[in-house]
């Protein structure tokens, strides 16, 4: 038996690096310190779903094959293409990604990340207005007011309250967890009598409280840190927060130029914006103005509705005016755990983030047009290399027809989706678990990923693989030039 | 019978812990088949087109229509919004329109909720099937 301790945890973008694991016969049995997904990752890296041998289909059936035969046959399907998608590398390292952008450039491809249907948008605005930011060490330590605005970290990264905000205790900031635990038996409390005299006097069913109520009485003006909420449920998230603003959806540009104006001291000539009674926001801009160091985090509900990019450039564009007043940061609340990795690898090796198109010889980029969900709406692609994700599953069922049409290579560790309706299909071992690597967290922060056990017989990591792949695509050009 | 019920809503997709365990114990799993063909509606919605937690009810967009089981959401209230977990089944009905940024609208789509207690919810192979012809 033996512990390994200080483990990256490679499943969101937290990249909470304190995990400790207990592994015997070469297999993980116990984590500690991981959240829920964190155990599911460590503790099922030998489940079921593992693939353990390469696949090629033969008459509409996945049969087994040897490496390097699917190796070959993955090199001619993307030496034969005009224009192949290469997609994914948001959950595989940086140095996986970075020989990906040399295969895409060899077969003059379009390649492209995840951050395409989740923080893209986000990163246009921020080429366009600029990001004010920090790493979260600098939150956790000295920020006052956390506003998480369209994301439930508690449901998608669910250590970042603990690890890096209102909860974590912080060399100047204090953990608000008592706070809440008070305020939830409090709230418990009031429930039990509420229901009793409900049950003894009323003997009718409660009624369903006024949609803009706040779950708990406003304490927005208590000492210490503060958690506000912005979003269209109330989330598990939101139920923690000492604010709760419910906004309508697809109305989030509105209630963002509301704040905006709020903060400069002009007044709105209206009752409410966005379904939100201006007098909540009032609150809300008041503590944002009156904070130390605000830090606003935000997610996929921001990016993927309504106003998309525009609802972003709002946002950087309220903290930019935060900014003239108080000390303030924004930061995305990055999904995959090494999407960032990949943005920065994209920009250091082509000048982008994503959605590069090489089809030219050199790398152009126009989100709309050479990112990856156009290019097969369009139905211009003639084939797919996905690594570490399972785009089948993750877009929208026209996007995914397109790519079932081609061939399809799929690299990756588990039967998912996409590796079911492949062509190709090659095992890799898991990064973070199997195999090291490099990952950066949300805050750019590049932090290191352990090999803790052993990858199963014969199961290479992503980047061996496609280096195998690239320089069997560059054997089979020089035969045909040679032939030539 | 009268007529059937039918409720105009707008559909949420997104993450919950249940599809974040899920994906990580394997996309063929039961568990994260489960996880994500679901949909979580407001306990009023709910009443007002008569199913029960646990009925199938069919979900309707522009896009296409897919069989999912209602949940009785636990962050109600939000009348006329439901919320399907990420996955192959809230796929088949978003928007896949990006306008012009490569992001595809995943959510605030327009969609209509009616019950289908006699359509089965398709399991994961069953759906692959209907949509792709393969696998
Ligand atoms: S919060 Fe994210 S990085 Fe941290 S343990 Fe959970 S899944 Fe892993």
């Amino acid at each position: 038996m033996q512990v390994v301790k200080a483990v990256t945890c490679p499943v969101c973008g937290s990249l909470c690096d304190d995990i400790e694991l207990t592994v015997e016969n070469g297999q993980i049995v116990k984590v500690k310190n991981g959240c829920a997904m964190c155990e599911a990752k460590f503790l099922g890296h030998r489940g079921e779903h593992r693939i353990l041998k390469p696949l090629i289909r033969k008459n509409g059936e996945l049969v087994e094959t040897t490496l390097e035969e699917a190796v070959k046959r993955a090199a001619e399907i993307l030496a034969g293409a005009n224009y192949p998608v290469l997609y994914g590398w948001s959950s595989t390292s940086c140095e996986a990604t970075s020989v990906g952008i040399e295969l895409a450039e060899e077969v003059g491809g379009v390649i492209d990340n995840t951050a395409v249907v989740c923080h893209g948008p986000s990163l246009l605005s921020v080429q366009d207005v600029g990001i004010s930011s920090c790493t979260l060490g600098q939150i956790r330590h000295r920020a006052d007011l956390i506003i998480y605005w369209g994301c439930d970290p508690w449901s998608a990264h669910p250590r970042h309250i603990e690890r890096y905000t209102a909860f974590s205790e912080g060399r100047f900031e204090k953990s608000a967890w008592r706070n809440y635990v008070a305020k939830i038996k409090a709230l418990v409390g009031r429930k039990k009598i509420q229901s009793t005299v409900k049950r003894l006097v009323l003997k009718k069913p409660p009624e369903i409280k006024a949609r803009l109520e706040p779950t708990f009485i406003p304490s927005i003006m208590k000492e210490g840190r503060k958690l506000i909420v912005i979003d269209v449920r109330r989330t598990k998230t939101a139920e923690m927060a000492d604010f709760f603003v419910q906004v309508e959806p697809n109305k989030d540009y509105e209630l963002l130029q509301a704040f905006r104006a709020l903060i400069r001291d002009q007044e709105l000539e209206v009752d409410s914006v966005a379904g939100v009674p201006v007098q909540y926001l009032e609150e809300v801009a008041d503590a944002m103005v009156n904070c130390d160091f605000g830090a606003l985090f935000f997610g996929l509900g921001l990016t993927m509705s309504g106003a998309k990019l525009r609802n972003i450039d709002a946002a950087l564009s309220l903290v930019r005016d935060l900014n003239m007043r108080t000390k303030f940061i924004i930061m995305p609340m990055r999904g995959h755990f090494n999407v960032t990795g990949a943005n920065t690898v994209f920009t250091w090796q082509t000048g982008y983030p994503y959605a590069v198109d090489f089809s030219l010889g050199y790398p152009r980029y126009n989100p709309g047009e050479t990112s990856v969900v156009d290019v097969l709406l369009r139905g211009e692609s003639d084939a797919a290399l996905i690594v570490a994700s399972d785009p089948v599953s993750n877009f929208p069922r026209k996007a995914a027809e397109h790519l079932v049409k081609n061939p399809l290579i799929y690299i990756g560790p588990h039967m998912d989706v996409t590796a079911q309706v492949a062509d190709v299909v090659i095992p890799s071992a898991l990064v973070g678990v199997e195999a090291s690597g490099t990952a950066y967290r949300m805050d750019h922060v590049p932090i290191p990923l352990k090999k803790v056990v052993d990858p199963p017989k014969g199961v290479l990591p992503d980047e061996e693989i496609l280096t195998r792949i690239l320089a069997e695509v560059r054997k089979i050009k020089s035969e045909k030039a040679e032939a030539a | 019978m009268g007529e059937k019920p039918k409720l105009k809503v707008t559909l949420l997709t997104g993450r919950t812990i249940e599809q974040g365990v899920g994906k990580e114990l394997g996309k063929a799993t039961k568990e994260y088949a489960e996880s994500v063909s679901i949909c979580y509606m407001d306990p009023e919605d709910m009443k007002k087109l008569g199913v029960k937690d646990g009925t199938n009810i069919q979900v309707s967009t522009a896009f296409g229509s897919v069989v999912v089981k209602a949940k009785k959401s636990l962050r109600a209230p939000h009348p006329s919004v439901i919320y399907i977990p990420y996955g192959p089944w809230a796929n088949a009905i978003v928007n896949p329109e990006t306008h012009g940024i490569g992001m595809p609208s995943f959510k605030g789509v327009p969609a209509t909720v009616e019950p289908a207690p006699d359509k089965p919810v398709l399991g994961l192979e069953e759906l692959l099937k209907q949509q792709f012809r393969k696998g």
